[in-house]
């Protein structure tokens, strides 16, 4: 009887799809739950928390004077640099391939390859597993996506700082991460290139990728806030809704550098 | 002067006229020196990559003997390897000594530590920019490695010009593994020493402009190459 053979097949393959897409949600790497998490370098402790959440859902942007220990809090968070002490665990696990396959990280000065715009986003699908039809697929629609399809065969070294900054944000989500960190994204870029990156974040923000953001710009901040974490001297000092934290900070490091007058 | 003269004529009638055994000896030259220098690209870049990224003991020793082997004199490393290919030597047995084969070993050790040296410094820089990027793709050290190589492409092939531009040039090294025998180990540079000091100007004459040719496009596929990698580094 071939065809029920067919049908029960099909059926089959649709169970395993089902299946796999809930496996994913339960395998989800958020939240990130950190424990007396400590960095030390020279006998300084440049960062101390003791506890902090991020949860799935909405975008948490780090706030804090310059030297606030905001990068190394998240280099320390993506597993960039090794932690003195205490614990990061992603939903209840440490830090695994598996886990770091679903976190990217964008720096405050882009790291382009020294290559054609595509091989740059290749590369990351490359590494990600991505073969064959599903990766030419992926590769044109995260290249419409950083509005960077005219210039795919371009040298990447060649392109605008903005432009760059566009191709760094669609390579670090090109395996569909669950987070993805942000430091200081668009400190060095024009108002309207500012505007571009903020309309790609708010995008990922609403297809499901819980956003960490460093940024010293306050306007950015009020756009793209679900949550804001205030740190000072190595520590965070509040963890907030973004609309309490800007009509009244509970910490008077906050509540000074919102008004210009915190002195590091 | 007249000399002088007539012997240039003949060099340049010698070369116009593809002279055999002028050509012959330009040919040899090439085939030992691009031999030895894509030998020491494929032992000298993964020398120089692993010593950029790995973190081993002997690291340190290791970087400082390469150097030391960057500045030996051609001669010093001739008599090294004919002391190893001599019929007493260890490896004697293998009868390389007087043969393109040996001239070829010579060159090697020469250019290896060229390319090595360079290898590090293109892949140190590359590496101290793209490290934290490549971790954070999830690209292991050992796996970034070609990917360091590749996107230091330009300045490798600066460091493997400069490698058989040392290679071309040098006389030493050559001519004691060699023999500068006719028809077997003669290259452009040891003939030239040898024709110049029989008086026969004109072959040695032929012969030095074309290795100042090669040298010259040598430097200039050089500087192109820099001023490629420049401008992409600044844009
Ligand atoms: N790897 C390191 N070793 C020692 N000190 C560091 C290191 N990285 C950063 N620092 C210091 O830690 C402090 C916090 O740095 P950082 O996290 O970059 O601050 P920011 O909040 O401006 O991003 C600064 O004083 C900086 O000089
Ligand atoms: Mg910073």
């Amino acid at each position: 009887m071939p065809d029920t053979t067919i049908a029960h097949s099909f059926d089959e393959s649709h169970i395993a799809q089902a299946e796999r897409s809930v496996a994913s949600h339960t395998d989800s790497i958020l939240p990130v739950s950190v424990t007396d998490l400590a960095f030390t370098a020279d006998g300084k402790r440049l960062v101390y928390i003791d506890r902090l959440t991020l949860r799935a859902g909405g975008s948490t942007i780090i706030m804090g004077p310059n030297g606030a220990g905001k990068s190394l809090l998240l280099r320390l968070l993506h597993g960039l640099i090794g932690a003195s002490e205490g614990t990061v665990l992603f939903n209840s696990q440490p830090m695994s391939a598996r886990v770091r396959r679903r976190q990217a990280m964008v720096f405050q000065r882009p790291v382009v390859l020294r290559r054609s715009v595509r091989a740059n986003i290749d590369y990351a699908l490359s590494a990600h597993g991505y073969r064959g039809l599903n990766r030419r697929e992926r590769l044109r629609d995260l290249l419409e996506m950083g509005e960077l399809a005219d210039m795919a065969r371009q040298r990447a070294r060649t392109l605008s700082g903005g432009e760059q900054q566009r191709l760094a944000l669609v390579r670090a989500v090109a395996a569909s991460p669950d987070l993805l960190f942000l430091d200081e994204p668009t400190s060095s870029l024009d108002p309207a290139s500012t505007h571009r990156i903020e309309a790609l974040i708010r995008r990922f923000a609403e297809e499901g990728t819980k956003i960490v953001m460093v940024t010293h710009d306050l306007g950015q901040a009020r756009r793209l806030a679900d949550e804001i974490v205030f740190m000072h001297h190595g520590k965070v000092t509040e963890q907030t809704p973004a609309n309490v934290f800007f009509d009244r900070p509970s910490s008077p490091a906050a509540r000074d550098f919102i008004t210009g007058g915190l002195l590091v | 002067m007249h000399d002088f003269a007539s012997s240039l004529s003949l060099a340049v009638n010698l070369i116009l006229s593809g002279d055999a055994e002028l050509w012959s000896i330009v040919l040899l030259s090439l085939r030992v020196s691009l031999t030895a220098v894509a030998v020491a690209a494929v032992i000298g870049m993964p020398v120089g990559a692993a010593l950029a990224v790995g973190r081993f003991a002997g690291r340190r020793a290791l970087i400082v003997l390469m150097n030391a082997l960057m500045g030996l004199p051609p001669v010093v490393v001739g008599l090294m390897v004919y002391l190893m290919l001599s019929n007493s030597g260890p490896l004697g047995v293998l009868q390389l000594l007087y043969t393109p084969t040996a001239m070829i070993i010579a060159q090697v050790v020469l250019v290896t530590p060229i390319v090595a040296a360079l290898t590090r410094q293109v892949v140190e820089d590359i590496d101290a920019e793209y490290a934290e990027q490549l971790r954070s793709i999830g690209v292991s050290r050992l796996a970034s490695v070609p990917t360091l190589l590749w996107d230091g492409r330009t300045s490798l092939l600066t460091a493997v010009l400069a490698g058989f531009g040392r290679a071309t040039a040098e006389v030493g090294a050559v001519i004691i593994v060699g023999g500068n025998i006719n028809h077997v180990t003669r290259v452009m540079t040891t003939t030239i020493a040898l024709e110049t000091s029989k008086g026969n100007l004109a072959l040695a004459l032929a012969l030095g402009a074309i290795l100042m040719l090669i040298a010259i496009s040598v430097n200039a596929a050089v500087g192109l190459l820099g001023a490629t990698s420049e401008r992409a580094a600044h844009a």
